[in-house]
């Protein structure tokens, strides 16, 4: 059983600034962290392993430095790491990421064969959770999104069972290995690093890749100029017409006016009777 | 690719268990505003099994058009299936614009489609437009966080997709009296051929304390300063018999799990009175609240951006005006003699 990870280096979404000439992040005004949904794909990667042995990789497209979370990925309990990391790669939109990662995929394959992908549900600074089915596509594998649960892998009949969140409920699927799955938050609890695996991160070599690595690329299907969108412009909505009605006066009179308010909508309400 | 050729807007019309999903209303409601204003037909499309008779609603919600594909292993929704439905209708009929709901089945679906049409696709829409000088769809969405929206565009590739969050678009009123054109397509399938199958669908609304229904809902922000005085709006919610929700930061931190956020990446609500206690306003969070019917707010802070989609406000320390709320409502409560319910 080969599992590869799909992990992204990500900004602290609440401190990043922006560029306001490029319109893009300026990703050194926030630290940058393993995506917190990628985290808990490593981890249940390391729970399936537990039951079927074999490997887990995990594979990023970054800068060089997003080599930590590869290391943060190996404390987690990954075996290997793969960083592919190129100017060609810069600039990327959801088409052109899951284009790169399914050749670095292709070329993981040629040493050991994958029998499962596993990507978190979105990247927490993109917020788009397209790349995961974008690399299914490319490989031909069927993805399975939002999964809260891996109830069961068949190495015998070569399939899986899951639970898929769904906006009222959730579903049970059987998926054909090789198979991607992404999944919520809620699927673990991220254990806390045995030691050797800290050991083992701290010293751990990632294997970096640059396109040439990569065998058949086309290469006008990468970066920016692989990237049918683009950021057209950035702005704050305008403010709503009429506006707020400020309540005014010390915080009794304040409470009292909207008291006056409340109670017109009384019937919303439900109060429980006093005992 | 001759983008000339891509005319008309489609929105995909998401059903489950032969019930259409509220947010396709709302895209047909969006979509005929964009196709209006590019003077093209609007087009619904749906797949499924036994779904024909779908197809008025769907000209009633304000279609020109309805394409259809009923077809027993389209029964339930799985990617491999449906996307390959998606391909041969979007190849033979090359629409300009393909909306789909920002729901589970919407998301993954638009991304594997995008995939194999070699095309753009925007996710978590909130704001669309059309730019008429160039013939460009404009797809906004909160972005980096949500402090800013980004407009994106697809210039040179067709057709232009997006998912849009539920509730945030409006439907239009039915109209039983339009009429449409239904086409209806075919399409090879085989159940033996398809790699996932669907063995259960458990609908658990139960787990969600569905904040998404909810007519009260008082939401707390970061304003409130730590999790023990978090308390207060769970106190001030019980009073009133209301739901509790909270932003991002309330969430990360801990004080409330992520089923109650309210925002981008949380729930999308409208209720009939949402109270926004030291909540600041950040654009991720007021995507998710701001067409509740009456916003209430509370903040120390008379510059924060959520008095700009505010009903009422009051600039007070929410830990002085909440109990003073509170203690009012209990007066209400021994006033009327201690009735159980208004309802």
């Amino acid at each position: 059983m080969h599992i590869v990870v799909c992990v992204k280096q990500v900004p602290d979404t609440k401190i990043i600034k922006i560029n306001p000439k490029t319109n893009t992040l300026d990703r050194r005004s926030a630290p940058a962290i393993l995506n917190p949904y990628d985290a808990h794909a490593v981890q249940e990667a390391v729970k399936i392993k537990e039951k079927t042995g074999g490997t887990i990789s995990v594979l990023s497209m970054g800068p060089p430095q997003a080599t930590e979370i590869i290391k943060k990925s190996i404390e987690i309990g990954a075996d290997r790491g793969y960083l592919i990391s190129d100017r060609a790669f810069a600039g990327a939109d959801t088409l052109a990421t899951s284009y790169a990662l399914s050749k670095a995929l292709e070329r993981i394959s040629k040493d050991l064969p994958v029998d499962m992908v596993i990507c978190g549900k979105h990247a927490i600074d993109g917020d788009t959770g397209q790349v995961g089915p974008g690399i299914a596509r490319r490989m031909d594998i069927p993805p399975v999104t939002n999964i809260i649960e891996v109830s069961e892998v068949n190495l015998k009949e070569n399939t899986v069972l899951l639970k898929r969140k769904l906006t009222n409920g959730y579903e049970l699927i059987q998926a054909e290995m090789p198979c991607l799955l992404t999944v919520e938050k809620e699927i673990n609890e991220i254990d806390y690093a045995p030691m050797p695996n800290m050991l083992k991160a701290a010293r751990y070599e990632t294997t970096v890749w640059t396109v040439n690595d990569l065998d058949n690329v086309e290469r006008t299907q990468l970066g920016l100029k692989g990237s049918p969108t683009i950021v057209g412009k950035m702005f704050t909505p305008p403010r709503p017409e009429g506006g707020v009605k400020q309540l005014e006066g010390s915080s009794d009179q304040q409470v009292k006016q909207l008291m006056g308010v409340l109670m017109e909508k009384q019937d919303l309400f439900t109060i429980p009777s006093a005992k | 690719m001759n983008i000339e050729e891509y005319r008309g807007v489609w929105v995909f019309i998401e059903q489950n268990d032969g019930k259409i999903e509220g947010v396709s209303l709302e895209l047909l409601g969006a979509g005929r505003k964009l196709a209006d204003k590019l003077e093209v037909p609007l087009a619904g499309f749906i797949l499924g099994a036994g779904i024909k008779s779908l197809a008025n609603q769907v000209i009633s919600y304000g279609a020109d058009e309805v394409y259809l594909i009923d077809h027993p292993v389209l029964k339930d929704y799985r990617t491999e299936s449906y996307m390959k439905g998606v391909m041969k209708l979007a190849q033979n009929y090359k629409p300009e614009i393909i909306l789909y709901g920002a729901t589970p089945n919407g998301k993954d679906l638009a991304s594997a489609v995008a995939t194999d049409l070699n095309t753009g696709l925007t996710a978590d829409t909130t704001m669309l437009d059309i730019d008429l000088d160039n013939r460009l769809f404009e797809a906004s969405r909160p972005a980096f966080g949500g402090n800013i929206m980004a407009t994106i565009l697809c210039k040179k590739h067709r057709p232009q997709m997006a998912t849009v969050r539920p509730k945030v678009m409006k439907a239009l009123e039915p109209n039983a009296g339009r009429t449409g054109k239904v086409i209806e397509e075919t399409i090879t399938l085989k159940e033996e051929d398809m790699r996932t199958k669907v063995l259960q669908i458990v609908n658990d609304v139960t787990k969600k304390a569905n904040l998404a229904d909810a007519h009260v809902i008082v939401c707390g922000g970061k304003g409130m300063g730590d999790e023990k005085n978090f308390q207060l709006i769970f106190e001030f919610a019980d009073t009133i018999g209301a739901s509790v929700g909270g932003t991002r930061d309330v969430v990360e931190a801990g004080w409330l799990p992520h089923h109650l956020q309210v925002g981008q990446t949380g729930e999308t609500v409208t209720p009939k009175i949402f109270f926004a206690v030291a909540v600041s306003g950040a654009i991720q969070h007021v995507v998710g609240m701001k067409n509740s019917d009456m916003i209430i707010a509370i903040n120390k802070d008379p510059k924060a951006p959520i008095f700009d989609v505010a009903t009422y406000g009051i600039v007070g320390d929410a830990m002085e005006i909440l109990p003073k709320l509170i203690a009012q409502f209990k007066q209400v409560r021994i006033e009327k003699g201690g009735e159980v319910s208004y309802v």
